[in-house]
């Protein structure tokens, strides 16, 4: 029982980290950054309690802001994305069981299953977190090629993580 | 009343959600003005010095350009002291100072986000306060809006709500100069006098009328002119002397006249 606490603090220290310290700082074709931060969240196990997601996920959002110096910014976003997550997943996996404290992981949902789930999830975070960001509707309009690109990019960049760290658990094993 | 009480406990946790979003918009709204800016952020000593051990490393790689733009400051500078002169002038004396410059090191930058920030490694144990200008040894790069014991907070001009005060340097025309949020390189030179023609190079300084820079200082240089034929202003797209991508080592420039000149403002309007 502890021992999932102690993988899940663990995994947002790290994943906080890698984001303050390496990734907001990576601008590829100018405004493109990676939150693989979402990871933290999208992978909290299924039968976490709902209100402990959105709590977890404003807090994560607000450790993020800190550090950008956008406080409730990623907060909002982060937030919403905990909101929708339940609905999310009710909506692609309807008939699906759980174990207790299984998460939604690649090996549960399959890689395109897993890749929707995170898609989705990732540019409704996106969509807020440009919208807040300009508070401008004419400009976020214009904007949006750019939220789909840099939605592309998240889910691409945490699809590599989740892959790289799966397989060396499995090398582990053996 | 009680039904809208009942309709939270039943739906426990959309009321959450909209809790912890308010909270959110209630933080979000300080970032859309500068004066909300100046009041309420962040800057505090903990993320300070994360950022500080992190920026500690990528320093070491950077160490041979930035010692080159030093030098190269060096020798400007040396240019311009007095003996470099065969008549030196003399008006200018210590009493008179307005201006003074501390040099503090980049903790952490970013060019890539719509709003970007630069935070510094000197705070108010030693002076700093807010509403300071930053300025890099090529040109205009921020204004300090926050202060921490140990470290400050600038809105780097690559920030929607940077608005600096600018002149033309050939001519002494009054302008704006924005940031569009595209692109970390270029800026926008706003209300620019329909009858002036501006040429691809020139430049565009501080005004000196803002209180926080300096006259002079380099902002950018003319690449494209823009002409507006229905408006009586037209616009300019500006290259930025400062490199954001690049920045190590800045200055903060005090203005140690402001509480004379801004006493001086207040009382000009009963």
């Amino acid at each position: 029982m502890t021992n999932i606490y102690i993988k899940h603090g663990l995994r947002f220290l790290i994943l906080v980290l890698l984001q303050v310290l390496v990734l907001n700082k990576v601008s590829i074709n100018g405004f493109l950054i990676p939150y693989v931060y979402l990871l933290f969240i999208l992978l909290l196990p299924f039968d976490t309690n709902k209100n402990y997601v959105l709590i977890l996920g404003f807090f994560t959002g607000l450790t993020i802001d800190f550090f950008g110096n956008s406080l409730g910014l990623h907060a909002a976003a982060t937030t919403l994305l905990a909101f929708a997550r339940p609905v999310v997943l009710n909506f692609l996996f309807p008939k699906m069981e759980f174990l207790p404290h299984e998460e939604p992981n690649i090996g549960k949902l399959g890689l395109s299953g897993f890749l929707k789930y995170v898609f989705i999830l990732v540019l409704i975070n996106h969509l807020a977190l440009i919208f807040l960001e300009v508070f401008n509707l004419h400009y976020f309009l214009s904007e949006l090629l750019q939220v789909f690109l840099n939605a592309f990019f998240t889910t691409f960049s945490i699809i590599v993580l989740v892959i790289l760290f799966s397989r060396n658990r499995i090398r582990y094993k053996r | 009343m009680r039904t809208l009480l009942l309709f939270f406990i039943k739906h426990r946790f959309f009321a959450l959600f909209l809790l912890l979003e308010i909270v959110s918009a209630l933080m979000l709204v300080n970032s859309y003005s500068y004066q909300r800016m100046l009041t309420f952020n962040a800057v505090n000593d903990l993320t300070g010095s994360i950022l500080k051990t992190s920026a500690n490393f990528k320093d070491y790689f950077s160490l041979r350009s930035q010692n080159d733009s030093l030098a190269a400051e060096n020798a400007r500078l040396r240019n311009r002291i007095e003996t470099s002169f065969l008549n030196s002038d003399s008006t200018a004396s210590a009493s008179g100072r307005l201006f003074r410059y501390y040099s503090a090191h980049v903790v952490s930058n970013s060019v890539n986000h719509r709003n970007n920030y630069i935070m510094l490694d000197k705070g108010s144990l030693l002076g700093m306060t807010k509403e300071m200008g930053v300025v890099s040894s090529q040109g205009i790069a921020g204004i300090v809006i926050g202060v921490s014991p140990h470290f400050s907070l600038a809105m780097s001009l690559l920030h929607q709500n940077a608005f600096i005060s600018a002149r033309i340097k050939k001519n002494g025309q009054l302008v704006n100069v924005k940031w569009k949020t595209d692109d970390y390189r270029f800026g926008t030179v706003t209300d620019i006098p329909s009858y002036i023609m501006l040429a691809k190079g020139d430049t565009i300084v501080t005004s000196g009328n803002s209180l926080i820079f300096p006259k002079d200082i380099p902002i950018g240089t003319v690449v494209k002119y823009i002409a507006n034929q229905h408006r009586n202003f037209n616009v300019a797209k500006i290259k930025f002397c400062t490199d954001f991508n690049s920045l190590h080592i800045v200055y903060l420039i005090k203005n140690l006249m402001i509480n004379e000149q801004t006493n001086l403002l207040e009382n000009r309007i009963p």
